[in-house]
């Protein structure tokens, strides 16, 4: 089974990245965007739930500084 | 006295502090490869600039597990003297050494240039040859260098005297557009509260001798050999 981290950016940690984006989506001739963020996307491919609280730890120590970022685990049936 | 400069795949100025460390102050340095665990008794690490393991993930984020770098850890929390330069300082925050994190530059580019630095601590084994206040002059060459961290952790890098360098103007003011980063603060360089661990995201190994454009870097290396007592 697939298991899909996402990490981004804390709320309040400014992201230069995501303004950029918005500007751009702007220039596009878009008007309804008001935010945008950028994160990162893993795929994980694992045998079973049981590693849930190995992932934990994986996606805080590694996947994403808790400094900055967050992150969510969801598993794929 | 014997420093250390630690080499992980992606490292580029590795051979920049070796040279300056041991032809410019004649200090008995090694290379310390990123597999290994054995430091070689050295009383000082170099965790260099570059990119190391490519950059993937995060800057430094992978260097954090490392062998050497819990080594170095250890070695640390026993007092041992680090010094991060610029992808070193990022491995220094990723491993939690030091505070904060060391992000994207506000302008999304890539910085390489003299920059003006206020030794705002000279009273560390880092800074002790500058008088506090001073103003130097050293390079700046880096992607990810602005420097974050939370409210709660800034007052108290400011109560602690922690902050080491500022980007500042030639006088010494840290005005709007001295920051080439978007560093909170203006921080360049900052220190762990024991003071035996420095980070900073300027070169001083690249302006440490006559025949670059300053030779303000010196006086770093300096400090830490007169701290730690060796022949400079």
């Amino acid at each position: 089974m697939k298991v899909k981290v996402f990490v981004k950016l804390k709320s309040g940690v400014l992201d230069p990245q995501g303004q950029t984006i918005l500007s751009s989506i702007g220039r596009m001739g878009y008007d309804f965007a008001s935010e945008v963020r950028v994160g990162k996307f893993f795929e994980i491919e694992v045998k079973d739930k049981s590693c849930e609280k190995e992932l934990e730890k994986i996606a805080g120590d590694l996947l994403a500084n808790p400094i900055i970022e967050e992150y969510s685990i969801e598993f794929a049936e | 006295m014997k420093a250390g400069v630690v080499v992980f795949p992606g490292s580029n100025c590795d051979h920049d502090c070796y040279h300056v460390l041991k032809h410019v102050l004649g200090v008995d340095t090694v290379f310390l490869w990123h597999k290994d665990t054995d430091l070689q008794g050295v009383d000082l690490v170099v965790l260099p600039g570059g990119f190391s393991y490519g950059d993937y993930l995060r800057c430094g984020a992978i260097a954090k597990f490392s062998p050497i770098v819990s080594e170095i850890v250890d070695f640390a929390n026993n007092g041992g003297r680090v010094l991060g330069i610029c992808n070193g300082f990022q491995v220094l925050t990723e491993t939690g050494l030091l505070p904060g994190a060391l992000m994207r530059n506000r302008d999304l580019k890539f910085i390489c240039k003299y920059v003006n630095l206020r030794v705002d601590n000279s009273d560390t084994p880092f800074s002790r040859m500058y008088a506090a206040g001073e103003v130097v002059g050293i390079p700046v060459a880096h992607m990810d260098g602005n420097y974050f961290i939370d409210p709660e952790g800034l007052a108290k890098l400011e109560d602690n005297n922690q902050i080491v360098f500022r980007y500042c103007d030639e006088n010494g003011e840290c005005i709007p557009g001295t920051n080439p980063n978007g560093s909170l603060n203006n921080i360049a360089g900052i220190i762990n509260e024991n003071g035996n661990v420095l980070g900073m995201m300027p070169h001083p190994e690249r302006s440490a001798e006559g025949v670059m454009e300053t030779r303000d870097g010196y006086f770093l290396f300096e400090s830490i050999i007169k701290a730690i007592g060796g022949a400079a």
